[in-house]
C-alpha cells in the first residue's frame, strides 16, 4: 500500500513542478527552433551578440494588435543597431496569422511553425507575452500585455541593454 | 475460523476499492487540463462570449443599480481570450 503511493506521489509531483522550469529572469533564453513565414530556421541561440525582443502573440488576441505598432517602431529606433525583434505566432490556424499580417504589416521576424514549442519551453502564462533577451542570451525583462503606459520603460530597458556589452 | 476468513476477505475487498478509488481518482484527475493560453482562439470568438454585448451591459447594470439604490450581486462579465 505505501509502495502504491509512493510511486503515485512520484508520477504525479513532477507534474507540479513543472513551472519550476519555466523561464524567468535571469536565466538563458531556451533554444528554441523554430522557422519562418519564408520557411527559413529561425534559432534563438542564433541571435547571441544582439538584443532580442521575443514576442509571442496570436491574430484573436486584441493587446497583441495594440502592441504591433509599437514593435515597428522599435524597429525602426533600434533596427540599425544590434536589435532584432522575432514576433512568435501562436494562432492555431495559420489563415488567421496571415490574414492579420495582411492588414497589420510588419517589419520583424514571424514565425510560422515551431512557436507551440516555444512557448511551452519559455512557459507563457499569457498573451501577449514578451521577452527581451540580451546580448548574452540571458533573459532580462518579461513584458505581460500590452500598456501604453509602459512603452518608455520598455524602451529604455532596450537602450540599457544595447549599451551594455 | 471461517468468521476470521470473512472477515480477511472483507478488509481484503475494503482495502482493494480503497485503492481502486485512489487509482480512478488520479486517473480522473489528469483529465482537469487547464487551457493554455496560446489555445483560446475559439474562446476569443464572439459566439463563444457569456457577454455577447458587454458595454451595452454594463450600462444596464449601471441604470439598473442606480435606479435600485443597491448595487452589486451582477455577474462578471467572462469568457474570451483572457488576454493580459
Amino acid at each position: 500500500m505505501k509502495r502504491l503511493f509512493f510511486c503515485l506521489g512520484g508520477i504525479i509531483l513532477p507534474l507540479f513542478c513543472l513551472p519550476l522550469f519555466a523561464a524567468t529572469i535571469g536565466d538563458k533564453s531556451p533554444h528554441c527552433v523554430m522557422t519562418s513565414s519564408t520557411n527559413a530556421p529561425i534559432n534563438l541561440t542564433e541571435y547571441q551578440g544582439k538584443v532580442v525582443y521575443v514576442d509571442f502573440w496570436a491574430s484573436w488576441c486584441p493587446s497583441c494588435m495594440q502592441s504591433f505598432p509599437f514593435l515597428n517602431q522599435l524597429l525602426q529606433e533600434y533596427g540599425d543597431k544590434a536589435f532584432s525583434i522575432v514576433g512568435v505566432n501562436l494562432d492555431e490556424q495559420h489563415d488567421d496569422a496571415q490574414a492579420f499580417l495582411a492588414h497589420h504589416p510588419t517589419k520583424f521576424t514571424i514565425t510560422n511553425h515551431g512557436g507551440e514549442q516555444c512557448a511551452k519551453m519559455f512557459d507563457v502564462q499569457a498573451m501577449p507575452t514578451a521577452y527581451l533577451i540580451d546580448k548574452h542570451g540571458v533573459i532580462r525583462h518579461i513584458q505581460m500585455g500590452f500598456r501604453a503606459g509602459e512603452v518608455d520603460e520598455l524602451k529604455s530597458q532596450i537602450a540599457k541593454l544595447l549599451a551594455e556589452k | 475460523m471461517a468468521y476470521r476468513t470473512i472477515s480477511s476477505k472483507r478488509d481484503n475487498l475494503k482495502r482493494f476499492i480503497s485503492v481502486a478509488a485512489t487509482f480512478l481518482w488520479f486517473v480522473l484527475l489528469s483529465g482537469c487540463a487547464p487551457v493554455l493560453p496560446w489555445e483560446r482562439g475559439i474562446l476569443a470568438k464572439g459566439a463563444m462570449q457569456l457577454e455577447p454585448y458587454p458595454l451595452k451591459s454594463s450600462l444596464l447594470a449601471h441604470q439598473y443599480s442606480s435606479r435600485e439604490a443597491a448595487s452589486g450581486g451582477g455577474e462578471a462579465s467572462g469568457g474570451g481570450c483572457g488576454c493580459y
